[in-house]
This record gives structure tokens, C-alpha cells and sequence, in this order.
């Protein structure tokens, strides 16, 4: 007879596909943070008076939150971040210019390669346009001219603050302000680069947008900072990818995405996360301490956020919608794996604030090996949001029996008249599925992959199709080595 | 094909199987029956490698090498498969997903490529009209729902699909209409051929008529107590199992 946990140990142990570091000169902040800290960054980015002044607002609140405890609510201990003994900035010392290939690091090029990040003019013909964070700074957007001609603005953070820059006064931080949550506040003090995306008014973005972020550089923080507005009738979907070489040390990321939806607009948010998550006895990995908010600002908007987590030693974000616009629809779907000794404490908060809103929200948790998966929820109804509604479905699947898995699902309802539906189903993955499943010639490693991604495929069927395929496959690397 | 000897296999400590002896010739068809807690789960189980199960005697020689310690996998990849009496459902997992990862796995084994798409499809096309099996239900998650009846001929349909050299039915008959069951046995039917075998486990004759076996096997308390023709299967329609149990009782004490 086999014994389960030893089938678990040995298949646990599996490695991290994307752990290559690449070596390109770089550029890099003093260690540690002061004022200097933040004007060297915003020195670095030419930026405006105004944006200076916003990031020293920002940094003297991070250093007054920085001085009290830490948020301790989480399902995870905090670990002890010296927030002095980072980098926050790093740049590649060959700066390409924006829009040619031609002139990038081929080092560079390599990386991206590797990451299968479509960069090649050929695979630029596949129809996604991307933007490419590496470390700090945004190295290329492809397709930019494509989107111009349609009046779609999609470029990097730091070149929409000088192209664009009332847009980008306009609604940064008007979502997630500085003050929201330290990281937040660590954030808007020192957010080097990031995606920005503005879609005007009636216009249908023809092609998914994408940004990849990459860590790089040892020791650097990267706090990218996302901006998507959709005017008026419009129509986006945008992809965040995300991965990071394997170092012993943990290494914070710690961005914020704002979603602005106008009126009948609707934006489509989708994230594959697989960021380093550490060794099996938890040396290393990501920090993933993410603020993600989107609101729908007019009637009958729409945001949808999508994410398969599978990466970073500890996962910590709770991708939230308001939803102001009367009959605006907000929708939360996720899949977040946990293997070893990850943490994930991740949800979604969703605010009803105008009638006749709608909110969805399927959360599908995965733990195995000693990991601890938290879903964390708040569906919040406002006194004067008539008539709302919300559905939440909160899976939990476990595999082995040394992990765990907790659900926290919070409402707190003002209004009598929101219908609001709950439901919870916690599962193992059955040794006679797992037999089934060898009968037909598939083994163990295999078995579970395939039970997993049917278990979340209600998910990830919401991915455009050519993430679909890549988050199957991650999910399947994610889960080698954890049978139950 | 298939030489049990003297097996003997037990599950959390309690023996099941107590010295079961089968020979299984390529080209034949065996039926077994046998009352209700007789073991004839448990042999099919056995053979397919069910990990639970511990072989505390004898040995299982298929095409001339012991499976004792053979992965379940890598038995179904040398060509056992087994059409599970309750198979189970699998969630988001689509019927034509599934069978694919299942033919290529088996093939990887055998060193061979993936099969190439188009003549997957084919094959999923063909043997689903071999078995009457709705597009509709190729299409669905794994199971997930199926009826009885809808669940025992997606066992054929997989049957059909992997081409097994040994395939074991258990109680496959039970649960299917009457047109299903006559479906079910044309399937197995056109699928005999002199190089591969079937055992069918069955409470029923009538499945009998419309597959004709080349032996009936009675198990009871774990061991074959009595094997015949076919007319053996109309006996014990007649007659049961009690004239049976008598006998195989001085045969244990023997
Ligand atoms: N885990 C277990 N522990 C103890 N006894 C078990 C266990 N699993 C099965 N058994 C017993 O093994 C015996 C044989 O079961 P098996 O399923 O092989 O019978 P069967 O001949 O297929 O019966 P049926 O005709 O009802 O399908 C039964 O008495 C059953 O209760
Ligand atoms: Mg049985």
C-alpha cells in the first residue's frame, strides 16, 4: 500500500520553471528610503512638480504608518519587512528607446524569450499587444502605433506622465489613494513604472493588452503602478503576467492597479501570477502585497477581475470594485494555489453602492503540502443601494492533510432589499478519482493536474483564450508534486 | 493472456480474495458471477493495481509478467482496463479532454507521439457511433451528472476509445435499458477479435445472450468454486447460489 504522504513529499518537490536571473547592467538606487529616495526616483522619470509633491504626501504618510504595528488581521504573521534595507529603484542600464526591438539589450531580449513573452514581430501578429516591466522600468510596448490610430492610449506609467499628464492627474489616486493601506502609501512614494491604459469613448479595444513584469535585480522592490480608464462605452481586456528569479531572500512587490469605468464601459482584468514562491522549506520568494481597486464610476459599467495565483512565498491582495453607477455589474473570479509553505490570504471586497448593482464572485482555493489558503471577502451594501445583488461561491479543495484552507466571507448589508447568496464547498481530491484516472493510463502527477484544472476551469474559462492555455499549464507545473 | 495463481488479497487487513486461480486465453470471453460480497470487485480492483488492496499470496501474470508491483498506470498502458461498476465523476474535466490525456499517455508509454488531432477526432467519431454515445455527453465534464445508465456506456465508450488487450466489465449490465444493454453488447461484440479478451462480471444471464462467453466462472467467499459453459449461467438463473454455497463449503474445508 502506498502511503499518502509520502506520495505527497516526493511529488512536492518541484521546481520553479522561471528562476533564471539575467545579467544586464543596471541602474540602482542607494539602498534604503528617505526623501531622497523618492526625488531620486521622480528626478530619474523627469517628472512634474505636481507628481514630486504627491509621492513626498504619500512618503510622509508611509512613515507615519510605517511607525506603528503592522496590519495584523491577516490569516498569515507578518513577516518582519526592513523596509530600510531594500532597493526601490532599478533600471536597465541600456535604456531601449520605446518603440524599437532593434535597439534592446539582446541580454534582454533573451529573458523574454525564455519567459515566452511575445516580443518578436512575428508573435506580435498573434494580436496582444504587451508592455514589459523589467524590474523598474518599461522596456517596450508593441502595437502602440496600431492603438493610437483608434485613439487608445496604452503605454508605460512613466511616459503617460509626460504625454498625458492631465489624464494621469486626473484619476491617480483617485481610486486607491495614498493613504489606503500602507503599501499603498509605500507605493505612491515610490512607484517607478507600470501600464497605462486609456480607451476613449464608444471605442472597443481590438486586442488584449498585456503587461509582464519581471524582477530582476537582487534586492529591488517593484512597485509598478497600473492606471486603466475606460470611457464613456468602452471596452477593454487587459492581462498582468508576472514572474521572478529564484534568490534566497524574499523580495517585495508591492503594486497598485486603479480600474476607472465610465458609463456602459466595461473592463476586463486578468492576472497570472506565478512570481517565485520560495523553496520547499520557505527560503525566499515574492512578497506579494498588491492594492488592486476598479470603480464603476457611471450607470451600467462593468469590471471583472480574473486571477490565477500560483506563485510568491506569500500572497496578499483583495482585488475590490465599487460600484457606484446604478445597474453596474462587478465580477471577482480566482484561483489560488498554495503548495509547501505559501500563504495566500486573498479575495475581494465589492462595494454596492448604486442600485439595481451586481456582483459575482467564485473563489476557487487549492492548498497542498503545509500551505495555508485563505479566501477573504467583503460584500459591502450601501443604505441608499436599492436592490442589489450579490452571488459568492467560495471552493476550497485540499490536498494531503497538512494543509489548510479558511474562508472568511464578510457582509455587511444597509439595504433590506439585497438579495444576497452564499454558498461553500470544501473538497478532497478522492484517492477514486485518482485511481479512475490511473486506470486509464494517466499517473499521479498527471491525475491531479487534470482534477485541478476542472476544478477551476470554471475560472479559467474566463481567461481570454491564449492565457487560458498558459494558466492550464501553469496550474499543471504548479501542482507537480502534490498528490493526495 | 491473464494466469492468476493461488491469489490471495486483502484490504485493511481483511482477506477478500483466498486463492482465486483464472486462465484467461487470448480470444476468449469469461463471465463471472457470483452472490452479492463475493469478491468479484475485488479481483477486477486487484488486477487494475487499486492501491488499497495488498496481495498477501500468489501471483497475477499478465503476457508473461507479474503485476505484483506494477503501477496502475503503467497496467492500464500494457492494455488492462477496467469499466469500473461505479465510476466516478470528475468536475470541469471534459469527456473529450480527459480521453485524450488518457490515449497519450498511453502512448507516450509506448514511446510513440501524441496522436495527431485530426485522427483523434475521427476515432472519438467513430466510436461514439460504435456505442450510440451522444455528442452531447462526449462533450460534458467527465461524468458529472451522467445518469446510471449514461455513466456505464461512457465506460464502453472509453472501452472503445482505448482498445484495451484484456478488458474487465464490471457489472456493466446493471443500471442500462434494455436497447442500452443491446447496444452495450454490440460494442463489445465488434471489438472481440482473436488477440484481445473480456471478463465480464454479471448478476444477469441475460447480458450472456447477447455476449456469448467462452467460460462462466462462479466466485464465492473468494475463489472460483465452480466453472462451466455458458448453460452453467441458465443454471444458476434457475437455480441461485444456495446448492453452490453447500458444495464450495466442503470444498474449503477439504
Ligand atoms: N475496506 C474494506 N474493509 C473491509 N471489507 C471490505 C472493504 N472493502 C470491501 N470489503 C468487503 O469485501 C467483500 C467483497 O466485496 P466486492 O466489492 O468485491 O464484492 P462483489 O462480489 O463485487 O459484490 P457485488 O455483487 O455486490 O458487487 C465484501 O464483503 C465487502 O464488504
Ligand atoms: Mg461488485
Amino acid at each position: 500500500m502506498k502511503d499518502n504522504n509520502e506520495v505527497i513529499d516526493t511529488l512536492l518537490d518541484s521546481s520553479y520553471e522561471f528562476g533564471f536571473s539575467t545579467d544586464i547592467e543596471t541602474d540602482v538606487a542607494p539602498v534604503g528610503l528617505d526623501e531622497n529616495t523618492v526625488r531620486f526616483i521622480s528626478d530619474q522619470k523627469d517628472e512634474p512638480e505636481w507628481l514630486l509633491e504627491w509621492r513626498l504626501t504619500a512618503y510622509h504618510h508611509f512613515m507615519k504608518l510605517a511607525q506603528k504595528d503592522m496590519p495584523g488581521w491577516q490569516h498569515f504573521d507578518m513577516p518582519d519587512l526592513d523596509f530600510q534595507s531594500m532597493s526601490y529603484y532599478a533600471a536597465p542600464k541600456s535604456k531601449p528607446l520605446l518603440d524599437s526591438l532593434d535597439q534592446v539589450d539582446p541580454e534582454l531580449l533573451a529573458t523574454f524569450a525564455k519567459l515566452g513573452i511575445p516580443l518578436t514581430e512575428q508573435k506580435m501578429l498573434a494580436g496582444v499587444a504587451v508592455d514589459v516591466i523589467f524590474d523598474s522600468v518599461s522596456v517596450t510596448t508593441t502595437y502602440k502605433a496600431k492603438l493610437k490610430e483608434l485613439g487608445i492610449l496604452f503605454c508605460s506609467f512613466g511616459e503617460a506622465v509626460q504625454e498625458y499628464p492631465e489624464l494621469v492627474r486626473k484619476y491617480l489616486g483617485s481610486v486607491v489613494p495614498a493613504t489606503d493601506n500602507i503599501f499603498a502609501a509605500l507605493n505612491s512614494a515610490v512607484c517607478s513604472d507600470g501600464s497605462f491604459v486609456y480607451i476613449p469613448k464608444g471605442v472597443r479595444c481590438p486586442m488584449e493588452l498585456s503587461t509582464y513584469f519581471r524582477i530582476n535585480a537582487i534586492n529591488t522592490g517593484q512597485f509598478e503602478r497600473t492606471l486603466i480608464i475606460a470611457d464613456e462605452g468602452s471596452y477593454v481586456s487587459y492581462l498582468e503576467g508576472c514572474t521572478a528569479p529564484q534568490r534566497d531572500e524574499n523580495q517585495l512587490h508591492g503594486a497598485v492597479v486603479e480600474l476607472i469605468a465610465l458609463k456602459d464601459a466595461e473592463i476586463k482584468y486578468s492576472t497570472v501570477q506565478n512570481w517565485y514562491p520560495g523553496d520547499a522549506d520557505g527560503k525566499g520568494g515574492i512578497y506579494n502585497f498588491v492594492t488592486k481597486r476598479g470603480i464603476c464610476k457611471g450607470s451600467n459599467a462593468k469590471i471583472s477581475w480574473t486571477q490565477v495565483e500560483t506563485g510568491s512565498a506569500i500572497t496578499w491582495k483583495y482585488p475590490s470594485i465599487i460600484l457606484k453607477g446604478d445597474y453596474s455589474t462587478g465580477e471577482f473570479y480566482s484561483v489560488a494555489v498554495v503548495k509547501n509553505k505559501q500563504m495566500a490570504d486573498t479575495g475581494t471586497k465589492i462595494y454596492h453602492l448604486g442600485s439595481h448593482t451586481k456582483s459575482r464572485i467564485i473563489s476557487k482555493g487549492i492548498s497542498a503540502g503545509v500551505a495555508q489558503n485563505t479566501y477573504r471577502g467583503l460584500v459591502h451594501v450601501g443604505k441608499n443601494a436599492k436592490h442589489t445583488r450579490n452571488f459568492t461561491q467560495c471552493d476550497s479543495l485540499l490536498i494531503g492533510d497538512k494543509c489548510g484552507l479558511h474562508t472568511y466571507p464578510y457582509i455587511e448589508s444597509r439595504n433590506s432589499t439585497a438579495q444576497l447568496e452564499h454558498e461553500a464547498t470544501t473538497s478532497r481530491i478522492g484517492e477514486d478519482q485518482i485511481f479512475y484516472l490511473n486506470q486509464r493510463g494517466i499517473d499521479n502527477e498527471k491525475a491531479v493536474a487534470l482534477i485541478v484544472n476542472g476544478y477551476a476551469m470554471e475560472v479559467l474559462k474566463q481567461l481570454p483564450m491564449e492565457f487560458a492555455v498558459e494558466a492550464q499549464k501553469l496550474l499543471a507545473i504548479s501542482m507537480e508534486g502534490s498528490v493526495g | 493472456m491473464l494466469t492468476i495463481n493461488n491469489l490471495h488479497a486483502s484490504i485493511d487487513g481483511k482477506e477478500i480474495l483466498r486463492g482465486l486461480n483464472l486462465q484467461v486465453n487470448p480470444g476468449e470471453v469469461h463471465a463471472i458471477m457470483g452472490p452479492n460480497g463475493s469478491g468479484k470487485s475485488t479481483t477486477a480492483s486487484v488486477l487494475a493495481g487499486k492501491p488499497e488492496y495488498e496481495i498477501t499470496g500468489g501471483e497475477i501474470i499478465f503476457q508473461g509478467e507479474n503485476l505484483n508491483g506494477m503501477a496502475p498506470e503503467n497496467r492500464a498502458a500494457e492494455g488492462i482496463f477496467l469499466a469500473f461498476q461505479y465510476p466516478v465523476e470528475i468536475k470541469g474535466v471534459s469527456n473529450i479532454n480527459f480521453l485524450k490525456t488518457a490515449v497519450n499517455e498511453i502512448r507516450a508509454y509506448h514511446g510513440l507521439e501524441p496522436m495527431p488531432a485530426k485522427e483523434f477526432l475521427n476515432r472519438i467519431k467513430e466510436k461514439q457511433e460504435l456505442v450510440q454515445f451522444s455528442n452531447d455527453l462526449a462533450k460534458r465534464s467527465l461524468n458529472e451528472g451522467f445518469s446510471g445508465g449514461e455513466k456505464k456506456r461512457n465506460e464502453i465508450f472509453q472501452l472503445a476509445m482505448l482498445e484495451p488487450k484484456l478488458a474487465i466489465l464490471d457489472e456493466t449490465d446493471s443500471g442500462l435499458d434494455i436497447d442500452a444493454l443491446r447496444i452495450v453488447a454490440h460494442g463489445v461484440n465488434s471489438l472481440r477479435s482473436k488477440d484481445n479478451a473480456f471478463i465480464i462480471i454479471t448478476h444477469y444471464q441475460r447480458l450472456l445472450e447477447y455476449i456469448e462467453p467462452d467460460f462462466v466462472h462462479v466466485l464465492y467467499n473468494g475463489r472460483i468454486v465452480k466453472s462451466g459453459t455458458k448453460e452453467l449461467a441458465l443454471e444458476l438463473e434457475e437455480k441461485g447460489y444456495d446448492w453452490l454455497k453447500s458444495e464450495s463449503r466442503d470444498y474449503i474445508t477439504a
